[in-house]
């Protein structure tokens, strides 16, 4: 075991841990030298990197038991971590704890076309289950962008979403059951393979909980027959109001699409650069319906919204004439983000919920803020839920550069609770919006969070410093927002 | 009738919190029976009542938990909308002696249905009334407002604890303020009665669930199968060709006497459970039941405690206006000590709705 410029104290405390961990698992499931740790530095929010001080990969439930058995006896705090493609920094690790690798637990261990089920292992990514699912005319709905890496188990403890939340709803919609290991290493079921459980719902409590409750060890979700057609319809506006009202107007015609997505002029430039969608690069901003259901109902609604947006003051509306153009429009996109991370060196994506009402005042608001902070935004926006994701083009080796963008999109969020939304839509806390978290909840709201959480683990071993902020935390962040800064390098404080 | 007592509540909360005093919390008093008897000082809410906010484009309504729920379904229909997740009422009285009849003051509030977490027929399609919430307002257990979520669909910010409060009965916080998603009603609706006894009907049932067809509920009665579709027009008509069976003239009529328990099954004397199993789960034909949510809600009359077969067949029971006794499934004993600890939390003495789900909590 080698102490890497450590101090003694810490050095006994990993070898301590790391014997541990030996006589649990097998040695190449047990990571401490520094290049070995390397991969676990970060998860999707690049700019936070933090070595832990040790990785464990167990490959059973039994395992992750004596894991945590051990870190709590040894009161080693533990991150765990799915495929670490979240973008909060919910898995960034801790210098003085565990980083515990779900990957390994992989399985799918049922699928029951029946009961339309499928139990899986954590480890599991989210397109796998669909993949699995789909000789049964079944699917997984969430499907959020990195659904081809990105595993179950972050998934739930994330909350994640997608494109066709409005209709098909997030992570917690769609899953019937965890198996999960608390901090003391004992394992709890919640939820049932029934429509509902008695006491608590704890499914739902541990669904978005970053971690910070238990650890999940197998997800039972629920599958949905595959619809029959989707049709996509791409409508271009001179005005993004317009677009806007487009949006409000065909929910209030009682139609709920499987996706409604809006790009704002950058936006659109920049996919149509890179994947050459055949998007109208001169739209203010362009929406993109989709439709699905019987094909006599697709048929329908497709005249119907089709009509709506016309109404609504659409320049064009065009209606994907086969397979291939849907799937080309639904590419400009998803490639949005490596779209416009071709403007910039960097980009810093943001994820906060408006009500969409307020969508033209929020973005003419966006719009000042990014020439006074002189960086920037490109908006895409989860239209039919009100989920905006503005991205920030910064370039990190400029001085300052990272500093001033964090201080606006703090301020972006500051902008979304102001007018009734909130901090994060689908992408979490994590350590990434802890100031944001102070903004939009009262010190009392805070501390029954954190009575939660003491119900949970009493010591603060799961996770501890994401998700939620200590007052004094809060009060930190005052301070700091005076200055306009953040320290994002800074060692993670715990509490 | 519209009025805010958030402080009034909340002073009520304070002061019992620093006296001890358990508070027994009302809304409509329409299911006094769906729990455990509560002793305390009762805390009435019913009159912190009103819609404080409803944007039918934003597909979002908020309004007091004392708002009649009537009131609500009202509103949403004026603008061809409504709850997807079909709440019951249990208002009316009901033909048994020992029902909640004499007592029911008014009709089931949105703080009931909620607290209850109360879904009717649309459930396995749909989705709960606790997928719905958005985001609540609370009073918890030391007289403090706190807001959780808030009026837009998507919101991971902190824990989930809006999502908590729906079936927690009030134990955890006194509701003062809902946000619920609501949905555009069906443009097209009938109803297919169909031959069969309830096994097959319980295998079409998940068949049918696993293809992509525009059912809403399905239920067999005891006597035949039930099945709803609902949306576009062109979706329903296929998909009543595709099924055949005979269109039931009073569908509407049908499916609500399912979920207020006014359907001839539910008129008889003796002991009521409700079964929530896997959909798939077998059916017991030596059951008098009604079998309702895909296979996943089942009503059965049984003098003999159901709590162990509902937990072997992969459920849980409920003890249906019980009037004694326990009326949730045990929990085991891990689950418990945490459901102790999450108590606390919310309720460091013990003062709201004390025993009403379990009486350790």
């Amino acid at each position: 075991m080698s102490a890497s410029g450590t101090t003694p104290a810490v050095h006994a405390r990993r070898n301590e841990l790391v014997r541990g961990l030996l006589d649990i698992l097998p040695a190449d499931s047990v990571l401490y030298e520094p290049e070995d740790l390397r991969p676990y530095e970060c998860d999707g929010l690049s700019a936070y990197r933090q070595l832990p001080m040790v990785v464990a990969l167990p490959s059973t439930v039994d395992e992750v038991q004596a894991v945590l058995r051990l870190c709590h006896r040894l009161e080693v705090p533990v991150v765990a971590r799915g495929a670490g493609t979240g973008l909060s920094g919910g898995a960034l690790p801790l210098t003085d704890g565990l980083l515990l690798s779900l990957a390994k637990l992989k399985s799918i261990l049922a699928i029951d076309p029946v009961a339309r089920t499928a139990r899986v292992e954590p480890g599991v990514r989210n397109l796998a289950i669909s993949e699995a699912a789909r000789s049964y005319g079944l699917y997984y709905a969430p499907d959020p962008s990195s659904q081809i890496a990105c595993t179950i188990g972050g998934n739930v403890a994330e909350n994640a979403g997608g494109v066709h939340c409005l209709k098909y709803g997030l992570t917690v919609h769609n899953v019937l059951k965890l198996e999960v290991v608390t901090v003391e290493g004992e394992r709890l079921t919640l939820g049932s393979d029934a429509l509902d459980a008695p006491g608590y719902d704890l499914l739902a409590l541990m669904t978005g909980s970053e971690g910070l409750l238990a650890v999940v060890v197998e997800v039972t979700v629920r599958l949905l027959p595959i619809p029959e057609r989707a049709q996509v319809l791409l409508a271009a506006f001179d005005d993004v109001t317009k677009a806007g009202a487009a949006v409000g107007d065909i929910l209030a015609a009682g139609i709920l699409p499987a996706g409604l997505e809006m790009m704002d002029n950058p936006a659109i430039r920049a996919a149509e650069a890179f994947v050459h969608a055949g998007y109208p690069v001169e739209a203010a901003a362009i929406l993109l319906v989709e439709l699905d259901g019987s094909n006599d109902e697709v048929s329908e609604q497709v005249m119907r919204v089709r009509e709506l947006l016309l109404a609504s003051g659409a320049t064009e509306v065009r209606t994907a004439q086969d397979e291939a153009e849907r799937q080309r429009l639904w590419k400009g996109r998803k490639a949005a983000f490596p779209a416009v991370g071709r403007l910039a060196p960097d980009y810093y994506c943001m994820d906060g919920t408006i009500p969409r009402r307020r969508l033209p005042e929020v973005l003419a608001r966006i719009e000042r803020l990014s020439r006074e902070y002189g960086l920037p935004v490109v908006n895409v926006f989860h239209a039919g839920d009100g989920n905006l994701h503005p991205l920030i083009l910064y370039d990190v080796n400029q001085p300052g550069a990272l500093e001033r963008t964090e201080a606006l999109g703090r301020r972006i969020l500051d902008l979304c609770v102001e007018v009734g939304g909130t901090i994060t839509g689908e992408h979490g806390v994590g350590v990434e919006k802890l100031a944001g978290m102070c903004t939009q909840f009262t010190p009392a709201e805070l501390t029954q969070m954190h009575a939660v959480k003491a119900a949970f683990d009493a010591q603060g071993l799961l996770n501890p410093g994401k998700a939620v902020p200590s007052l004094h935390r809060c009060a930190e962040f005052g301070a700091m927002h005076v200055h306009g800064g953040a320290l994002p390098f800074s060692d993670l404080p715990r509490f | 009738m519209a009025q805010d007592l958030t402080q009034a509540l909340a002073e009520r909360v304070r002061a019992a919190y620093l006296a001890g005093t358990p508070l027994a919390i009302v809304g409509g008093g329409s299911k006094p029976w769906l729990g455990r008897p509560v002793v305390g000082e009762v805390l009435d809410v019913s009159d912190h009542r009103g819609i404080v906010h409803y944007e039918p484009t934003e597909l979002v309504l908020t309004a007091r938990a004392g708002t009649p729920l009537a009131e609500i379904e009202a509103a949403l229909a004026e603008r061809n909308q409504c709850l997807a997740f079909e709440p019951p009422h249990f208002a009316t009285p009901l033909p048994r002696g020992e029902g909640p009849g004499e007592r029911v003051k008014r009709a089931a509030t949105l703080g009931g249905t909620v607290g209850c977490n109360l879904s009717g027929p649309a459930r396995p399609y749909a989705g709960a009334c606790r997928d719905f919430v958005l985001g609540v307002r609370i009073v918890n257990g030391k007289g403090e407002v706190l807001r959780f979520g808030g009026e837009v669909m998507k919101n991971v910010a902190g824990y989930d604890l809006a999502r908590l409060m729906a079936g927690a009965q009030g134990t955890l916080g006194v509701l003062l303020e809902v946000s619920l998603k609501v949905l555009p009603r069906p443009a097209a609706e009938l109803t297919l009665a169909l031959e069969m006894d309830a096994a097959t009907a319980v295998a079409r049932f998940n068949a049918w669930a696993g293809q992509p067809l525009p059912i809403t509920a399905t239920c067999h009665d005891g006597e035949r199968a039930h099945v709803r579709l609902a949306g576009a027009e062109a979706a329903v008509r296929a998909a009543r060709q595709k099924l055949g069976g005979e269109v039931l003239a009073e569908g509407a009529a049908f499916w609500s006497s399912v979920r207020e328990q006014r359907h001839p099954f539910f008129a008889r004397p003796g002991s009521l459970w409700r079964l929530s199993l896997p959909p798939a789960a077998p059916v017991d034909s030596s059951l008098s039941q009604c079998i309702d949510w895909g296979g996943a809600q089942r009503w059965v009359w049984s003098d003999a405690p159901l709590w162990e077969a509902a937990r072997h067949a992969g459920g849980h029971a409920t003890h249906w206006r019980a009037g004694r006794g326990e009326v949730f499934q045990p929990l085991t004993p891990a689950l418990l000590a945490l459901h102790r600890r999450l108590k606390q939390a919310f309720d460091p003495k013990g003062i709201l709705n004390p025993g009403r789900l379990y009486p350790e909590l």
